[in-house]
Order: structure tokens, then C-alpha cells, then sequence
């Protein structure tokens, strides 16, 4: 078992089961020194389980294999002691504290002292230095963690990591938040790490980052660990199929529509210091994608489209007529859907069954004195669960028992039942599985060809060039440019979204 | 058929799994305590739970929408003394025939609720902010408008209604329980209702689906402050005098009995149902207490007990699920 010595970390045939659920079956994974390691697999394939295990947060089943560091055999029963033998992680959610300053967050805990007291002169310094490794002399260690970028905090994490003699860092989607540019400069950050003999595990959602950044990449589905190879023997299809255990096809679902009339026309909407000079039109059965950096103003544009912040001035026209809207209802009524970024805070009610989720505003948009129609509504969710094909065991599950797919597919259900013409889509496939993205945009396909028209805002170029028709930008709230998605490609829309 | 049952169990395990130890614990009672299975007792039981109840279903209204209103123990001892004035005109009050004076309290008690749901909605005021300032407000109205005295001599017509009693229940119960009724109504089988539960659910999911936030506000605080006015009434007709010192205390009896019923704080939860449940369990120890003679404050010790064991409990089950 030479070889084994040119493995950092060995983990071997480890099993984790939760009451019910085998979470990890027989799962062998080997991260080399130096290299970076992709870890792709659906939600609840047991990539957090496994990384939960390795830091010491969940115990793997008792008897079921080994962990090993640099060859030797090793226990980490809590994240301590995982430190101790060199392995940090940097969550999506970040577990620092940001009203305290990035010296203090890097030293935490283990502040350097005179007397008891905490000596901030040497602290800073020492921090100074810590940042310097990763090439991050440019934050000032005296700042508050909050006022940093979505990179930087990243940074003073990994710097942390690093002040800790860490030579294994993992990565648990480390770019959910960021904006692509942002994505490339960790890209960076962590090929320098590479560069220093640092082994890297690296969990994503998104396949064009692991073949950008990973060396190797292991995939995991139902708690098996299903392969691990060289990225360059690999296309994305392959790793698809693999996540998902069947042949997806081509993951961006589309198909030819022939358009209908002009359903929405914009001219000059303005929101004060939101929103400037965007002007569109859309029609039936096609697709607008909207791209633009974190803080571009996308969401906003979308919300005054929507009611929600009112424009100051600008035309809106649906079916050729001029409308004035000033609130959700008004958009509601002249055709528009919502379907918001954050699920859980915008999008379902969690509290409330399929039955309500989905008849909410349909309900809204009929008379009837005031009273809901129980068996009507009832009728309309089963059809709902079954034409949608939403997973539940029955019509009157909370929707916060159901997957982030399913959840989403109930928001589709709820615009659908009121009959809308106009859906605005903001970010609606973010952390939902490939097989579940899927279908979402085979839902979208039938939509369209039902005569509806899709705005549809994405962070993620592929799934744009995928699936839109024409592609907007926006920059700081300026619509700069719009074209055909056949005429566009990654480089000019980052071009457009940087000017 | 049998789908049925049990799809309607499961929907109401909660309330059906409460109702069954509020049984047995009447069954426990009665074994032991010997003058608790009786008619007359269970009378009592019911004329004394209908006021908080009242109140309590207002409150459960209020927390399924993500709030909390601390003024309904004032609005009881506020309704007390309007009802009290405007039926003697004690104090420069018109004297007003009953329907009237019942009016003149609904209009006041509605109209503070009303202020209390714009201080939230457009002042964005936090619930509890508005409610602590409209507790204060409703009892400093109740001991201004009576002089911090009794109003007595309210005329035989309106409390001889205390003392009736129709198909063997007290009339004041059977007032709970149309309300009851008509609430659950309401907050099931209306789209007000739904709006309630999504408005407690999210904020911005009800915003983002159409719901006129404002109305709605408007709505729920008004209901809460009428349905007090309603419990006003009918304690000063059980009591025969609009007494401005009553109720205190009362919104924590109506916020427990929410929540032993399995109404949460965090919003979207909750049914009236099972607010009247714990309301009744509430009243049964306190009741069985009394009888058995025991001090008091031990009651309010089993209370508090009762209150976090109730929720402890729905937490266990919720974490299974």
C-alpha cells in the first residue's frame, strides 16, 4: 500500500446512518496533497454528511472504516481536533462574527495577550501577515468583517484557516453568493493555494466551476460514492449523468416556438437611484433572460415591473395598452407573475399546505363574496400535483416538508392557476438540483407555448445562453445593452456588464 | 372513506391528540375530586372560560398573523366601563338603550384597534410596541372616563343575559362558542383568513401574491379589539358593574391558551379550535384547583408549568415530523 503515502486524506469505506436513512454507504474518498478536489452529487447525496464527518461535526457509523491523514490513522471527534490535524472549512454561510474586525475574527479565541489583556498592536500585525500569505495585503485588518466584499470575507476565512498551519481547506459552495467576477478572483485565490502544496475539497452546484478550478472530481449520489476521476477525462454531460443516474440529455430544455404578439412593452422605466433607461419588449412564447452582477439592479427592475418599488417614470404597455402599476395586485391583474429569488422568505408560505400555496392568488382574483371553495380549491391542487408532478404524499403537506424543487414547482403552480400571462423568473433555479432544474425549464418550455411570456434573471451565463431567446444586461441600474441570444456569448455579456 | 378519516386525523392530530387529554384529565378529576363531574360545575366551568376565551380568540387571530396584541386586558376594562356609562349615563354619558350603548362601546374599542393597526402597518410600529402603548392607553381611558371607581346599577335586562341559559348552557358560553365558530369560519373557509395565515407566514410572500398588507392590518386589529369589546360586555354583565380595573393580566391568560392550543409565536400557526381547547384546560386546572382548595398562586405555578410543558411537547412532535 505504497501509494497510499501519496494521499493527504484517505477516507475509507465510511458509512453514516440517521434514523431511517443509510446518509453515506461504503463511501471511500482520496484527496492527493496539493490538488483540487471536486465534490458534485444532488441535494441529500450526502456531500455535507461526509464533510460533516471528516470535520469531526457528525460521527460516522461505528466500525465503518477508517479516516486517514498523511497515511496515519486518526479520530476527530470534533471540529478542534480537526483543526489539529490541519483541516478548515469556509461555508456558504459564513460562521463569522461581522461586527468584529477582521483581526479579531482571524484570532479569535486565541487573541495574542499581555496580562490578560488583548495586545491589539501585535494583533493587527499579525494579522497583516496572515493576509499577506494569500495576497490580501490590501484589507486592512482594523475594519469591521462586515464592511469587506463577499470575496474578502471569504479571504479572511481562508486566511484564518491558514494562521491555524491548515493544509486542507474545504470548500462548501464558496461562490453561492458571489457574482461571476467575484467567482473568478476566489478562482484565483484558490489556485494560489494550490500552489502551496494545499489540498482542496471543493463542493459546488455549478459543473463550469468544477472543470474550471478541479483537478479531480468525485460524484456522489444516494450516499455511494459513484466515481472519482481527472476532470479532463470528463464532459458535463458525463458528470450529469452520473449525479443524476440516468441520461439527462442536454440539461438546458428548449424548444422552438413560433412568437405571438407583443405582450409587454417597456420604454424609459426609471426608479429613482434604482433603475435607469430600461426599455424591452416581449412576446408571447419567448424568453428574456436578464444578466448583471450581484448589485446590478435586476432584482429591483423586476420588482417595479412588479409594483413593488413604484417607477417614477417610464411607460408600461400589456397588449398594447398603457398601465399604471403601483402595487403587486395591479400587476397581478394585468397579467404578471413573481417568482422571487428566495423561496422561503418570498415565495411559499411554509406554514401553509399545497391547497393554500397554491390558490392564494387565484382566490385574490375571484369575487365570490369573500369565501374560499374548499373542493374546487382541492380539485385544483391534485391536478396541480399531478400536471406539475410535485412529489408530497398528499395535497395538505406543509409546504416545509417539501424539497426546494417541489417548493418551487408548487410557486410555478400558484402563478399558473391565476392564469398569468407575464411570468418574471428572478434566479429561480439557485440551489435546486440538475434533475429538478430540468424540470423547471420543461415546465418553462410548456408555458411558453401556451402563449406565456418569461423574464427570466440569472447570475449563471450558460443557463442564459441556454434557455433565453434575447439576453438584457444591466449595470448599476443602467440597462446597457440587449440581443439575441444567438448573436450573444459569455465574453460580451460580462463585457456589457462591467460597462 | 377511511382515507378520509384519516386524512382528517392527520391534518388535526394535534387538536384531536389535546382533546383526548383534556378528556382524560376531566376523567382524572372527576375520580378524585367529588364534586368535579357535576352539572353545576361544568356550568361554572363554561360561564368562566367564555370571557378569556373570547378574548383568546381574538389573540390567536392576532399571533396567527406574526403579532401580538398586549391591550386586550385594557379593551375588557375599557368595553366594562363604556358599556357601564352609556347604559346608566353616569359621568355626562348619554344614556343609550342597549343595542345603542353596545354600539357606541363597539365604535370606540374599533376605532382604537384601528389605531393600533395603522401605528403597525404605516408607522411600522413593532406589535408589541403598539400593543404595550395601547394597554396603557385603554386603562388610562378606563379609570379617566369612570373616575377610577365601580360603575354600578346597570339595568336588570342587560345582566339578567349573564344569568340565562339556553339548551342547559350558559347563555355567555354560547356566546363563545357562536364566536368560535363564526371565527374558525372565517379564518378557514374565507380569503381573509388565508390572508391572515400567509400575511404570518411571510410578509413578503403576501405582498409578492397580491395581499393588501394595510387592510388586512387594519382588519385583524379592529376584530381583536371588538371581539374584547364583546368579552367587555359580557363580563360586566356577568358582573353586574363596568369595573375599571379588570383584566389585568388577562392578555397573558389569552396568550397562553393560544399557545397550549398550538398557536405559535412565529406566525402562520395556529387555529382557533385549539385555542378553545387550551383555554378550557387552563380553566379545568384552575377550576379543579378551586375545589380541591388550594391556594391560588399554586394554580398560577401550574399554570406556568402547563404552558411550557404544552410547548415543549409541540416542539418534540414537530422535530419528528
Amino acid at each position: 500500500m505504497e501509494e497510499n503515502n501519496e494521499y493527504r486524506i484517505t477516507m475509507e469505506n465510511i458509512s453514516k446512518t440517521f434514523p431511517g436513512v443509510k446518509a453515506l454507504d461504503n463511501v471511500s474518498l482520496k484527496v492527493k496533497a496539493g490538488e483540487v478536489h471536486g465534490l458534485v452529487g444532488e441535494n441529500g447525496a450526502g456531500k455535507s454528511t461526509l464533510i460533516k464527518i471528516l470535520m469531526g461535526a457528525h460521527k460516522k457509523d461505528p466500525g465503518s472504516g477508517d479516516i486517514k491523514i498523511e497515511g496515519k490513522k486518526v479520530n476527530i471527534n470534533n471540529p478542534l481536533q480537526a483543526i489539529e490535524h490541519g483541516m478548515a472549512a469556509v461555508y456558504q454561510h459564513m460562521k463569522i462574527a461581522p461586527e468584529l474586525t477582521v483581526a479579531e475574527n482571524i484570532f479569535l479565541g486565541r487573541q495574542p495577550r499581555n496580562n490578560g489583556i488583548i495586545n491589539w498592536k501585535k494583533m493587527n500585525e499579525m494579522a497583516r501577515e496572515v493576509l499577506e500569505e494569500v495576497n490580501m495585503e490590501n484589507i486592512d485588518p482594523r475594519v469591521e468583517l462586515r464592511s469587506l466584499s463577499n470575496v474578502n470575507k471569504r479571504m479572511v476565512a481562508i486566511a484564518k484557516a491558514l494562521s491555524q498551519d491548515v493544509n486542507i481547506i474545504i470548500f462548501d459552495e464558496p461562490t453561492a453568493q458571489l457574482a461571476e467576477e467575484e467567482t473568478e478572483e476566489l478562482h484565483r485565490h484558490i489556485k494560489d493555494l494550490k500552489d502551496k502544496d494545499i489540498s482542496i475539497i471543493y463542493i459546488s452546484h455549478r459543473l463550469d466551476e468544477v472543470f474550471n478550478i478541479c483537478d479531480r472530481v468525485s460524484v456522489l449520489r444516494d450516499g455511494k460514492l459513484v466515481m472519482t476521476d481527472r476532470v479532463e477525462n470528463l464532459t458535463e454531460n458525463d458528470l450529469i449523468t452520473h449525479m443524476v443516474g440516468r441520461e439527462v440529455g442536454d440539461l438546458y430544455y428548449k424548444e422552438e416556438i413560433e412568437f405571438g404578439d407583443v405582450v409587454l412593452e417597456v420604454e424609459d422605466l426609471e426608479v429613482e437611484s434604482k433603475i435607469e433607461n430600461v426599455s424591452f419588449q416581449l412576446r408571447e412564447g419567448e424568453v428574456l433572460g436578464v444578466f448583471g452582477l450581484v448589485g446590478a439592479g435586476r432584482t429591483e427592475m423586476v420588482k417595479s415591473l412588479f409594483g413593488v418599488h413604484s417607477a417614477d417614470s417610464g411607460l408600461i404597455k400589456i397588449n398594447g395598452k398603457e398601465v399604471k402599476i403601483n402595487s403587486p395586485l395591479q400587476a397581478i391583474k394585468s397579467g404578471m407573475a413573481f417568482i422571487p429569488e428566495d423561496r422561503h422568505t418570498e415565495g411559499v408560505a411554509l406554514t401553509q399546505d399545497i391547497v393554500d400555496n397554491s390558490n392564494l392568488v387565484r382566490s385574490l382574483l375571484q369575487a365570490n363574496y369573500g369565501l374560499l371553495n374548499a373542493r374546487e380549491e382541492q380539485k385544483i391542487a391534485e391536478e396541480n400535483v399531478e400536471d406539475l408532478d410535485i412529489r408530497t404524499p398528499s395535497i395538505f403537506q406543509k409546504l416545509r416538508y417539501l424539497s426546494g424543487g417541489n417548493q418551487q414547482k408548487v410557486v410555478v403552480a400558484k402563478w399558473i392557476n391565476a392564469n398569468s400571462k407575464i411570468i418574471l423568473m428572478d434566479e429561480p433555479t439557485v440551489g435546486i438540483d440538475v434533475g429538478a432544474k430540468k424540470e423547471i425549464y420543461k415546465l418553462m418550455a410548456e408555458l411558453l407555448k401556451q402563449g406565456k411570456a418569461i423574464i427570466f434573471i440569472s447570475s449563471y451565463i450558460p443557463e442564459l445562453l441556454g434557455i433565453c431567446d434575447k439576453i438584457m444586461t444591466l449595470s448599476e441600474g443602467r440597462m446597457t445593452s440587449v440581443m439575441k441570444t444567438s448573436e450573444a456569448t459569455q465574453e460580451e455579456l460580462l463585457y456589457y456588464a462591467t460597462r | 372513506m377511511i382515507d378520509d378519516i384519516k386524512s382528517f386525523y392527520w391534518r388535526h392530530a394535534q387538536r384531536i391528540t389535546f382533546f383526548v387529554i383534556l378528556l382524560l384529565l376531566w376523567f382524572l378529576f372527576s375520580l378524585f375530586i367529588p364534586r368535579f363531574f357535576s352539572y353545576a360545575n361544568f356550568f361554572n366551568l363554561a360561564r368562566r372560560t367564555a370571557v378569556v376565551g373570547v378574548v383568546s380568540v381574538g389573540m390567536t387571530i392576532v399571533l396567527i398573523s406574526q403579532g401580538v396584541d398586549l391591550s386586550v386586558g385594557s379593551y375588557v376594562a375599557l368595553s366594562g366601563v363604556l358599556i357601564g356609562s352609556f347604559l346608566t349615563g353616569a359621568r355626562g354619558f348619554p344614556e343609550l338603550s342597549i343595542p345603542l350603548a353596545i354600539l357606541a362601546t363597539f365604535l370606540v374599542l374599533g376605532f382604537l384597534g384601528f389605531i393600533v393597526g395603522f401605528a403597525i402597518n404605516d408607522l411600522k410600529v413593532p406589535s408589541f410596541v403598539a400593543g404595550l402603548g395601547m394597554m396603557s392607553i385603554a386603562r388610562g381611558l378606563a379609570m379617566v372616563l369612570s373616575g377610577g371607581r365601580i360603575i354600578t346599577g346597570l339595568p336588570v335586562e342587560f345582566t339578567g343575559f349573564a344569568r340565562m341559559e339556553f339548551l342547559g348552557l350558559p347563555s355567555l358560553f354560547i356566546v363563545l362558542l357562536v364566536i368560535m365558530f363564526g371565527s374558525s369560519f372565517m379564518m378557514n373557509r374565507t380569503k381573509f383568513g388565508r390572508n391572515v395565515y400567509t400575511i404570518g407566514s411571510s410578509k413578503e410572500v403576501a405582498l409578492l401574491s397580491g395581499i393588501n398588507l394595510r387592510w388586512n392590518y387594519y382588519a385583524i386589529y379592529i376584530i381583536n379589539a371588538l371581539l374584547s369589546a364583546i368579552a367587555g360586555i359580557m363580563l360586566a354583565a356577568r358582573l353586574s358593574s363596568g369595573i375599571p380595573s379588570e383584566g389585568v393580566m388577562m392578555e397573558l391568560d389569552a396568550i397562553a391558551a393560544a399557545i397550549i392550543g398550538g398557536t405559535g409565536l412565529a406566525g402562520g400557526e395556529g387555529s382557533i379550535y385549539g385555542t378553545m381547547l387550551g383555554a378550557l384546560l387552563i380553566g379545568s386546572l384552575q377550576n379543579a384547583g378551586n375545589l380541591m382548595g388550594l391556594d391560588p398562586f399554586y394554580l398560577q405555578i401550574a399554570t406556568g408549568l402547563v404552558i411550557i410543558v404544552a410547548v415543549a411537547l409541540d416542539q418534540l412532535r414537530r422535530q419528528q415530523s
